[in-house]
């Protein structure tokens, strides 16, 4: 038997500034070629283990390591960033971060010029790996020129490069629309098959690495391995649901049905289900009870309309064209696309930071035209999709109140606002601590509080859920659904389906610059032209119900979703 | 979003496109320390002329570069005025004659002298700045911190510059919006407020800039080493352009004016052309 | 001299961008033509976490890239940047603001934004002015004096509240309660 890439032996890491270790006891093996995902929730340790194979611990992030790290057969912490990086190239998740060169062809060559490989070689080297992986016709392309997905295409080539050995991403998948998070799958698929180098993934979003196969998967918990086992095994169980981490939606969706999962139900891909008469049975038979009881809501008054709305940055172009909708009282919105389809924009002109060319936008009726910025943020809230890019006060008191100082309100009235928004957030009990020592989802919560404060009727919300685990992701959700039930009305620019399908009924679909489609989540989801144009993909709950002889896939996911608010939460 | 208009590269094909970056940048500086030097009238004229040949072989069109040209040319303005409200006799000193061509007021006359010195200073001024925005305007930002490593400095600082240019516009952007988002909450810079209260407010923005900053820094730095920069003395460069003949002979024709210029000025024991003696 | 670490070039290169792009937003001031230049403080705050050489390199090439894309660079101004970058990273070496920050640290802190720009704009712009461009002396000082004046208060009031917010924000999860 050859002897692992890559190996881990009673391991355990402790980071300088912490108490606790982060890695406890590691025993792992990696070996050559092998495909491997590890999952876990934020703080499990995954990206731990990530840093410390391609040497990020201990030489850039300092620490206490006890036990043995052979990587390549040579122990880890004894060798050095530069040397590792011959054998584990490291795609971040970060790709704007990671794309160092001022243009795609220089990125790639970044290694090879800090190895003072000749020019001319390693112009061959370029051209050879960016027609691996198909971006060699945008050598000469900047960073800001490029898409999402493009761009995690020459982050990979920038490491493929160099011949390596073990291909390691840090989720992959955490900056990207769900059509680009898939052919991103596609890529390192095809990578591995082409190079054989071993993969390594770290990420939580399941069902979209699964899209391709996976040898096995590590479970993380807590710094400890909780699984380690082949894929199908893993999704018989139910060790992931424990772990806060979210199975494929076809399974979560057999379950509900009474279908027990089995590894003999082939669960890894929705494609390659196994399902025997019997089960297909229990499916439509819930189908049927489930179809029985969709109601859809009424809709309160008209809120916001726009109103032929057009709009461009410069005016030989416009970003925006002939934009008409309407949000009434009380509703949870989804507005979806693709980057730069217009959705980030649509919200800056609502919000009066962009001033329409044409056209106008209404709130309850009366014209926003004359507005200032200021006074519509009395009615409109704006939350950016990073909080640490709205977060300005070091405490979370000052930082909820501050829209109020701004405002000149009198100091009781104020204290009586921010105590009232903080405990309606639940942060009440967290009122004189330092932001800081929040975690991500309680700083998304703060910057909601530091708008609620405001009052708003309505609020936008940029991406609420970006790059969040499940765990984080249902805690926001959740929140926003109750503000939503206080009678917020809510507006969310959105790539996550997920988010979209379960929590709003509708969604506005933008496709460069005009609005394609004011439809229910699933409708849009079900629609393979829609899902297309919005830089979507259809969900496994489509492909399962087709599998199970359902012939109106929408109307299946609407009883998954109904189901789920109903009998789940 | 609304970019800031600045002059950045504008791509053409050009003699002066087709020199290496290396060439320019020596050009450029070279022709910075002339000007410098210099505030002998002949020089400057020769200087003034022959960057405005420059600036028709580039095919850089005067619309391209309009606003900053009008920039330049209120920046002149006010340096000039300034000079004058200041100094109205200054020119008097420098030339050891006083030829009063009329009085405006008070100790503000206007001599002959005074007009000479502003001509002089302005074309110290003017001859630069065509090269200085060639320099900008036809220089690919990728070769820059492969010329900058050519002329002898240290590659590390090289490629700081080539990180700036790469994440100017990310800055800009990141600016851009969270400004706006806090424009939301009463945060505006360009109001009506006290000084202070700005000043003040203007933490509201640059406190998430640079937190977010911090930890672009550190991505970057993290991506850099595990791609190996700082690992070797040297490093290669994919965007260096092989020296040609032009570019050898625009260099020695650079240094040819700087020696020129350096003999001429200090000929006569002054940096200045004095034709009131 | 010491090899840049590589966390510095990149802070150089990250700190000269955001000279630069604070250098090119113009809000106003009372006096005409007047505008509070951000990059300053933004620059000392660069300058106190990451050392002289980055506040040097920031103001060197921030200012050369604002100038360059302005109407061609005035060196003398390009270099008393510079050097008010390098002054207040010499001088505030020692304050290790990742350790928690008090009144002395900020008087420290000002101490040496205060002595740079006076420095910088004091004598090295004016001096340099009068040796390449020969403008006169008024002029010079009274520019100088009024470029520093606007500078150190810049500094001392953003780049003071910058460093105590950053500070808090380094501070790890110590012994909070929660509250009811």
């Amino acid at each position: 038997m050859t002897s692992p890439v890559i190996s881990f032996q009673d391991y355990s890491f402790q980071y300088m500034a912490q108490a606790e270790p982060t890695l406890k006891h590691i025993n792992l093996d990696i070996y050559p070629g092998e495909k491997v995902l590890i999952a876990g929730t934020s703080g499990s340790g995954k990206s731990t283990i990530g840093n410390c194979i391609n040497g990020l611990i201990p030489f850039a992030y300092p620490g206490k390591s006890t036990g043995k790290l052979l990587v390549d057969g040579a122990e880890a912490d004894k060798s050095s960033i530069f040397e590792l990086s011959h054998t584990v190239g490291t795609v971040l998740q970060d790709t704007d971060g990671q794309f160092i060169g001022l243009t795609v062809g220089e990125d790639i060559a970044f290694a090879p010029e800090n190895d003072c490989v000749p020019q001319e070689e390693m112009k061959q080297l370029v051209d050879k790996v960016a027609g691996l992986v198909d971006i060699d016709h945008h050598l000469e392309y900047a960073p800001q020129e490029l898409s999402g997905g493009q761009k995690q295409r020459v982050s990979l080539a920038g490491v493929m490069v160099e011949e390596v050995k073990v291909l390691l991403f840090d989720e992959p998948l955490a900056n990207l629309d769900p059509a680009a998070g898939r052919s991103t799958i596609e890529l390192i698929d095809m990578v591995h098959e082409r190079t054989g180098a071993a993969v390594l993934i770290i990420e939580h979003r399941l069902e979209d690495v699964l899209w391709r196969s996976m040898d096995r998967i590590i479970l993380m918990n807590e710094g400890e391995i909780a699984a380690d086992m082949p894929v199908e095994e893993l999704l018989a169980g139910n060790l992931l649901l424990q772990h806060g981490i979210r199975e494929p939606l076809y399974l979560t969706a057999l379950r509900y049905a009474g279908v027990e999962i089995c590894k003999e139900l082939h669960p890894e891909h929705v494609d390659h289900l196994v399902l025997e008469p019997e089960d297909k049975a229990k499916v439509q038979n819930w189908y049927q009870v489930q179809k029985a009881e969709i109601r859809t809501r009424t809709h309160g008054e008209e809120l916001l309309r726009v109103e032929n709305l057009d709009f461009g940055y410069t005016p030989d172009k416009y970003n925006l064209q002939g934009i008409n909708f309407t949000i009434h009282k009380g509703e949870m919105v989804s507005i979806v696309g693709r980057n730069g389809a217009g959705k980030s924009t649509m919200a800056k002109l609502i919000c009066g930071f962009e001033k329409p060319v044409s056209g106008a936008i209404y709130m309850e009726g009366r014209n926003l035209e004359k507005d200032t910025i200021k006074e519509r943020a009395a009615r409109i809230g704006y939350v950016m999709q990073n909080p640490n890019q709205m977060i300005s006060k070091p405490m979370i008191w000052d930082e909820v109140e501050m829209a109020l100082v701004q405002s000149g309100m009198p100091k009781e009235e104020r204290t009586k606002r921010v105590e009232e928004t903080l405990k309606v957030c639940g942060l009440y009990a967290f009122r004189n601590w330092p932001v800081s020592a929040l975690s991500f989802g309680q700083k998304k919560r703060v910057t909601i509080a530091s708008i609620l404060v405001q009052r708003p009727q309505v609020i936008i919300l940029d991406e609420p859920t970006a790059g969040q685990d499940y765990r984080h992701y249902t805690e926001i959700m959740d929140f926003l659904k109750a503000l939503n039930e206080k009678g917020y009305t809510i507006l969310m620019i959105t790539h996550d389906m997920h988010l979209m399908l379960e929590y709003t009924e509708r969604a506005i679909v933008f496709s460069e610059g005009s609005l394609l489609a004011d439809t229910t989540a699933a409708h849009v989801l079900n629609d393979p032209e829609l899902v297309k144009a919005a830089s979507l993909k259809e969900t496994s709950l489509y492909t399962l119900s087709l599998a199970c002889g359902i012939k109106e896939p929408q109307v299946f996911t609407e009883c998954f979703i109904g189901y789920e608010n109903k009998e789940v939460r | 979003m609304a970019r800031i208009a600045i002059l950045s590269y504008i791509k053409r094909n050009s003699p002066v496109h087709e020199l290496t970056g290396t060439t320019k940048l020596i050009f450029f500086i070279a022709w910075s320390v002339a000007s410098m030097v210099t505030y002998d009238t002949r020089v400057l004229v020769c200087m003034l002329l022959i960057s405005a040949v420059v600036f028709k072989v580039s095919k850089i069109k005067i619309r391209d570069i309009r606003i900053v040209l009008g920039l330049a040319a209120v920046f002149l303005l006010m340096n000039n005025l300034f000079v004058y409200l200041f100094a109205p006799e200054y020119g008097v000193e420098l030339y050891g004659s006083r030829d009063v061509l009329f009085t405006i007021a008070g100790p503000y006359t206007i001599t002959l002298q005074q007009l000479f010195y502003h001509l002089n200073m302005t074309m110290k001024v003017i001859c630069v700045v065509p090269v200085a925005l060639l320099f900008i305007a036809c220089t690919d930002p990728s070769e820059f911190a492969a010329s900058l490593a050519s002329i002898g400095v240290s590659y590390r600082i090289g490629y700081s510059v080539s990180l700036a240019l790469r994440y100017i516009p990310d800055v800009q952007r990141e600016y851009h919006n969270i400004s706006q988002a806090q424009q939301a909450r009463g945060i505006d810079l360009s109001g009506k407020d006290k000084l202070f209260t700005r000043l003040k407010n203007s933490v509201a923005i640059l406190l998430p800039l640079i937190l977010s900053s911090l930890n672009r820094i550190e991505t970057v730095s993290n991506a850099m080493e595990l791609r190996g920069f700082g690992k070797k003395k040297k490093r290669t460069w994919y965007a260096r352009r092989q020296m040609k003949r032009n570019d050898w002979l625009t260099i020695g024709f650079v240094l040819t004016i700087l020696v020129v210029d350096l003999v001429v000025t200090f000929w006569d024991g002054s940096r200045y052309f004095n034709p009131f003696v | 001299m010491k090899k840049l670490s590589v966390k510095s070039v990149v802070a150089i290169g990250i700190g000269a961008a955001l000279f630069f792009v604070l250098g090119k937003i113009s809000i106003p001031t009372p006096v005409p033509n007047t505008y509070i230049s951000l990059q300053y403080a933004i620059q000392a705050v660069f300058a106190t976490l990451f050392g002289p050489i980055a506040g040097l390199l920031i103001g060197f090439i921030g200012h050369t890239l604002i100038d360059a894309t302005n109407y061609g660079p005035w060196w003398s101004w390009i270099i008393a940047s510079a050097f008010a970058g390098l002054v207040i990273g010499i001088v505030t070496l020692k304050l290790n603001v990742n350790e928690g920050i008090d009144t002395k640290k900020i008087i420290h802190f000002n101490i040496a934004q205060i002595i740079a720009h006076l420095l910088s704009w004091g004598l090295v712009a004016p001096c340099l002015d009068i040796l390449i461009y020969s403008e006169p002396i008024e002029k010079l000082f009274a520019q100088g004096l009024v470029a520093g004046v606007s500078n150190m208060i810049t500094t001392g009031i953003v780049g003071s509240l910058l460093l105590v917010a950053y500070a808090k924000t380094v501070v790890k999860k110590g012994s909070l309660n929660k509250e009811d």
